[in-house]
């Protein structure tokens, strides 16, 4: 259909382009998320394991 | 060419995540983290589960990060090989800009991340491979020397060495023998891909050894590799990592192999191509097999020492 037809032009349309974006948004959000539980765990792994306590306290306890 | 022209190929060309995610070799990154993993577990030393889940990821973004670089340099060569024309760069979907950004990027994050979580050591020798892989191996040996992929492949060879080294802090014979177990398989396994690419590398001008010293040469040098592997193979099942279950599967997987190589020497091009490559084809399936089992093999032997049993 031409333009002018009865049909306006709406940048609103979903493409093709923004389900890709929306996608690569989504797969960079869920890499940060992980990588945020993947710190905080190593960082609850390593402090009650002691690794960062420093030498005359771990011999005290 | 109008602007609407310009941004409409602009549309299509723009890449997804899995675009990205494709620069990082997904199938290579597969058999790292199973080669890390066996080394990381075949080790005297209890490592807690989340530090060594934490310890593959790393490598595997580590050794991903290193495929993006690979790709980056290899750009051009990519555009005509057939075999990797699909890949993001030749494919218009990614810029070399990118997967440079991206390469660098994650080869700082995993090497940094992976010496925090694990050890110092660790962090360094995963930086040392992607260091072996890039600049030793893709800048320099592989459009050099038709000896590229025989010292070329000891960049794959390291992860079960890094895996070791996150439990151990270090190096010992067993991570070595892994190390070059690795090592001796790569060269027939990709000269017997070469076989059946056909002029995919003459093409691209990468001096690989059927390019520069013909095919009758490379049969030549798959069946030696072979019975050297053979020896690596079979000889490490009576080291610390090896058993009476290792033996067995090397046993059987090292003699249908050296079958398979055998069978490559004794014919010539014509034989070949009149069956398609069907020998070389089924000995390049066998390669694959024959890796993961043999470290699926070690792996048994330390989950079964775990429990007072395994080894000898």
């Amino acid at each position: 259909m031409a333009w002018g037809a009865g049909k306006t032009m709406s940048f609103r349309e979903e493409h093709e382009l923004h389900k890709r974006r929306l996608g690569r948004n989504i797969g960079l959000a869920l890499v940060l998320v992980g990588f945020i539980a993947i710190v905080f765990g190593l960082t609850v792994v390593k402090v009650t394991r002691g690794d960062y306590e420093p030498e005359n306290a771990r011999i005290q306890n | 060419m109008s602007d609407a022209s310009v941004n409409s190929q602009a549309d299509f060309n723009e890449a997804s995540f899995g675009d990205y995610f494709a620069l990082l070799k997904p199938r290579v990154m597969s058999l790292v983290v199973f080669t890390a993993l066996v080394g990381l577990l075949a080790a005297p030393v209890d490592v807690h589960p989340f530090i060594a889940f934490a310890s593959i990821l790393f490598i595997a973004v580590g050794g991903g990060a290193s495929g993006a670089l690979n790709m980056w340099w290899d750009a051009d060569i990519d555009a005509v090989m057939k075999r990797t024309q699909g890949r993001p760069i030749p494919a218009g979907k990614v810029t070399r800009d990118e997967a440079f950004a991206i390469g660098i990027t994650l080869s700082a994050f995993a090497c940094i991340m992976l010496a925090l979580a694990a050890n110092v050591f660790a962090g360094l020798l995963l930086a040392f491979t992607i260091f072996f892989y890039v600049v030793i191996y893709t800048m320099w040996l592989k459009r050099w020397t038709p000896q590229n992929i025989v010292i070329g492949g000891a960049a794959g060879a390291f992860p079960p060495m890094i895996g070791w080294a996150v439990a151990t802090g270090g190096v010992s014979i067993e991570s070595v023998l892994m190390f070059t177990l690795t090592f001796m398989w790569t060269p027939p396994h990709f000269w017997a891909l070469c076989l059946f690419m056909k002029s995919d590398y003459k093409d691209a001008g990468v001096p690989m050894l059927h390019v520069t010293h013909g095919r009758r040469v490379t049969r030549n040098h798959i069946l030696v590799y072979t019975i050297l592997l053979a020896i690596v193979a079979i000889g490490m099942a009576f080291t610390g990592v090896g058993g009476p279950i290792y033996l067995a599967t090397a046993l059987l997987l090292n003699g249908l192999f050296l079958i398979g190589a055998i069978s490559i020497w004794r014919r010539d091009e014509a034989t070949a191509e009149a069956d398609s490559y069907k020998r070389e084809k089924s000995f390049f399936g066998l390669s694959l097999l024959y890796l993961f089992l043999h470290f699926g093999a070690i792996l048994v032997e330390a989950t079964l020492a775990r429990y007072g049993m395994g080894g000898w």
